[in-house]
Formats: C-alpha cells, sequence, structure tokens
C-alpha cells in the first residue's frame, strides 16, 4: 500500500487552477488595457523596464500553469534518463 | 525625446484571427526550441510582418518573447541536467557583442542600399550559413543513423580535441557539459557568430549549437540546452535596447510567449525519449529547408537593386508566397519529427514498464 502510494504521484490540480486563473486575468487585462499599455511601452527610456518586468511576470505565471498543464494530462520526461552523459 | 504618438502608432490592431495565428505560431516555434534550442523565431519575425507590423517591432517583439521562453526552457532542461549554465553564460556574454554588431553591419547596409540591400544580405547570410552549417549537420546526423551507433555515446571530434587540448595560461575554465578545461578564448568567436546570427536571421542557434558540438565538444543535448541559456542572455540584453527606444510590441510578445510556453515544455520533455542524433536531425532539416526558402527570394531582391532583370509582379507574388509556405513547412515538419519521437519514446518505455510488471508479477 505504502508502496502504490509513494508510485502514484499526486498531480498538481490546485496549482494548475490557481496559476490558470492568474494567467487568464494577465492575458485578459492585457487585452482589456492595449491603449494604455501601447503608450507607455512607446514611451522607451527609462520605461523599457515595463515590457522587460511583464514578460518576466508572464514567463513565471503562465510558465508554472503550462508545465502543470502537462503534467496534469499526463505528459512527463523520460523516467529512464535523468541525466545525460 | 520620442514621438510618442508616432511609435504607439506602429503597434496593430489585434483581433481573434491575429491572435490565434500568433499563439499557434508561438506553440510550434517553442516545441522546436525546447528540443533544438533555438529556432521558431525565423518564422515568428515575417509572420509578424505579414499582419503589418513594421520590421524593427517584429524584431524587437520577437526578442521580448524570447528571453522569457528561453528562461522556462532552460529551467526545465536544467532538471534534466542537460544545461552547463557556465558555458551558457560565457558565450551569452560574447553573442551580446555579437548581436550589437550585427545590428550595426545591418544599419549600414540598409543606410548604403535600402531595403533590398538589407534584404538581400539576410538572405544570402541565410543561404550560405544554413546550407554549410545544416548541411555539415545532416550529413553527421545521416553518418550517425546508418552507421547503426546511434545508441552509443557521441565521439568527440577531432576539432574539439584539439580545442581542448590548447593550453592558454590564465584563460582557461572548466565547462561540465565538455568535462575539460578550454580557454575560454575560444569561446569568444563562437559566441560573437552566434550573436551576429542572431542578428541577422533571428536564430542565433544555428551557429551556436553546432559550434558547441564540433568545435568545443559538447554533446548535442547539452549544446541544444545551453543555447537556450545563450538565447536568454542575447535576449534580454537586445529586448532592453529595444524597449528603451519604445519598439517592443509587449502584446505581440505576450501572446507569443501564452503559445510558446506550452510547446516549449513538451519539447524539452521530448528531449528526454530521443536519441541524440535526433537533435541534429531536427536542426539540419530545419536549416536545409529554410535555406530553400530564403534561396527564393534572392532572385527578388536582386531584381530590386538592379542587378539582373526586373521580375514581373506575379512573380515577386509567387516567390513571396512560396518562401513563406515552405517557412512555414520547415517548422512543421521540424514539429513532427520531435513529436513522433517523443511518441515512440513514450511507447517504447510505456512497453518495457509493462514487461517488467509481468516479469515481476510472475
Amino acid at each position: 500500500m505504502a508502496g502504490n502510494s509513494q508510485n502514484i504521484k499526486k498531480k498538481p490540480y490546485g496549482a494548475l487552477l490557481l496559476m490558470g486563473l492568474i494567467s487568464a486575468a494577465m492575458y485578459t487585462f492585457l487585452l482589456l488595457n492595449q491603449t494604455m499599455i501601447n503608450n507607455y511601452t512607446a514611451m522607451g527610456g527609462a520605461y523599457a523596464f515595463l515590457p522587460i518586468a511583464t514578460a518576466f511576470l508572464f514567463s513565471y505565471v503562465h510558465g508554472s500553469f503550462t508545465g502543470n498543464f502537462w503534467t496534469v494530462l499526463g505528459i512527463e520526461a523520460s523516467k529512464k534518463k535523468k541525466e545525460v552523459k | 525625446m520620442h514621438d510618442i504618438a508616432n511609435l504607439a502608432a506602429n503597434f496593430i490592431n489585434l483581433d481573434a484571427v491575429n491572435i490565434t495565428y500568433l499563439f499557434l505560431v508561438g506553440f510550434v516555434g517553442g516545441l522546436v526550441s525546447g528540443f533544438i534550442g533555438s529556432g521558431g523565431a525565423f518564422v515568428l519575425t515575417p509572420g509578424m510582418m505579414s499582419l503589418g507590423v513594421p520590421g524593427l517591432v517584429a524584431v524587437a517583439s520577437n526578442m521580448c518573447h524570447k528571453f522569457p521562453k528561453a528562461l522556462i526552457g532552460s529551467i526545465k532542461r536544467a532538471k534534466y541536467g542537460q544545461v552547463d549554465v557556465k558555458l551558457g553564460v560565457v558565450l551569452g556574454i560574447s553573442a551580446e557583442a555579437g548581436v550589437l554588431y550585427g545590428a550595426h553591419i545591418q544599419e549600414s547596409i540598409k543606410k548604403a542600399f535600402g531595403d533590398a540591400g538589407s534584404n538581400l544580405y539576410v538572405s544570402v547570410s541565410f543561404v550560405v550559413i544554413l546550407a554549410v552549417v545544416g548541411g555539415f549537420v545532416l550529413k553527421d546526423a545521416w553518418k550517425t543513423y546508418k552507421s547503426g551507433n546511434s545508441n552509443e555515446e557521441e565521439k568527440v571530434t577531432k576539432l574539439a580535441r584539439w580545442v581542448q587540448s590548447v593550453n592558454i595560461p590564465g584563460t582557461m575554465v572548466y565547462f561540465k557539459s565538455l568535462n575539460a578545461r578550454i580557454s575560454v578564448l575560444f569561446t569568444i568567436p563562437l559566441g560573437f557568430a552566434t550573436g551576429m546570427l542572431a542578428a541577422t536571421i533571428a536564430v542565433g542557434g544555428f551557429i551556436g549549437v553546432p559550434a558547441m558540438i564540433y568545435v568545443l565538444g559538447a554533446p548535442s543535448l547539452m549544446a541544444s540546452a545551453t543555447e537556450l541559456v545563450i538565447a536568454f542572455v542575447m535576449g534580454l540584453g537586445g529586448s532592453f535596447k529595444y524597449a528603451m527606444h519604445g519598439l517592443v510590441d509587449i502584446r505581440l510578445a505576450m501572446i507569443i510567449l501564452g503559445g510558446s510556453l506550452f510547446g516549449i515544455q513538451l519539447g524539452a520533455m521530448g528531449t528526454t525519449y530521443v536519441k541524440p542524433f535526433m537533435i541534429k536531425v531536427v536542426m539540419g532539416v530545419i536549416m536545409v529547408i529554410v535555406l530553400f526558402s530564403r534561396g527564393l527570394m534572392v532572385p527578388v531582391y536582386l531584381a530590386q537593386l538592379g542587378l539582373i532583370q526586373t521580375l514581373d509582379v506575379t512573380t515577386v507574388k509567387i516567390l513571396k508566397s512560396t518562401s513563406f509556405l515552405i517557412m512555414i513547412a520547415a517548422l512543421l515538419i521540424g514539429a513532427f519529427i520531435v513529436l513522433k519521437a517523443m511518441w515512440q519514446g513514450r511507447r517504447a518505455e510505456q512497453a518495457t514498464a509493462r514487461e517488467a510488471f509481468e516479469i515481476a508479477k510472475i
């Protein structure tokens, strides 16, 4: 029994849902406020940090979501080859 | 300093069709990048331009989706022990210099010969580099496949053995992917060339990955994973430069990123199921197909520059559309090979697991 529960990994449904919701909210905000966002990013100069910070934020949130998405679907890396060489 | 209203006008209107198109191209590009370390950008930039995005905004927005994508891809592949962060950062720094110099050359050519001159330079670079490097990579992959040694560990080339044997005091650094100490001086021209290619054709990895494999002696899987670190370093610096000039359309970048983060995770996982030579197969196949795509455009630009007879409008249209379609085909074929190899690897692993289970039951 203990061996069985060790073999069956719990799927990250909670994390998938949380990150999915945050990611969807971020994309909705981005698409609903296009004019404002375009105006800020077009300013350049010191405002350059805005698109860069946005990219980092999306990569963290959406990256976690997409990672969990494939895990929940059962698509994972090979268990055989953990390391090259 | 900048005419904001003018610059903001560079940013196109987005509708559902545009968004879906960018998301899907992002997904396929991400899938290929996760596997071979780069790719996708050569379709994304012209793809965005076909939607009416000005060239520079397309390049800037592509770069701004590339670095966060490469970050996620390299973190994923680091989990499989495939990333050499030190080598990636060292090559990334000289690649950054290459990007700046490449962009400078582009600007000079554009000033002297106009758009057609600049396009001709890009297309000829594509054709020459992809023919030489792509042909070599594909030939090597074919040799490995024919020899039946595709399961064996990859052999380090003679050139790489020589590079690893040269000792220049004060410049020697140990890299885990090479399992050797090499002089960082060798990494400078390789990184620089990677950056120059990235600034010219948007895919530095077509030089970076083969250089790490054949010149430095890194295994294919580690070279393609380490290329993601280079892409991150290069992409971050490049994006910042473009963002300072207000050229990044963050909406385009994030929509493409939306698709590519699904793809890159899948492509990265794919590398754990395949034999290392498959990296070379996918890379070589894409490079050789793309070479034909760009080759078709050379007469168009030559005619625009008045170096050959003027082509009629219909011929130009046909050449342009065929070239773009071949490029999309290159990406789709690459993605198909990745998915097929991954599918076969998974099935083989599941079959082995089932057999082991049956034996254990007996």
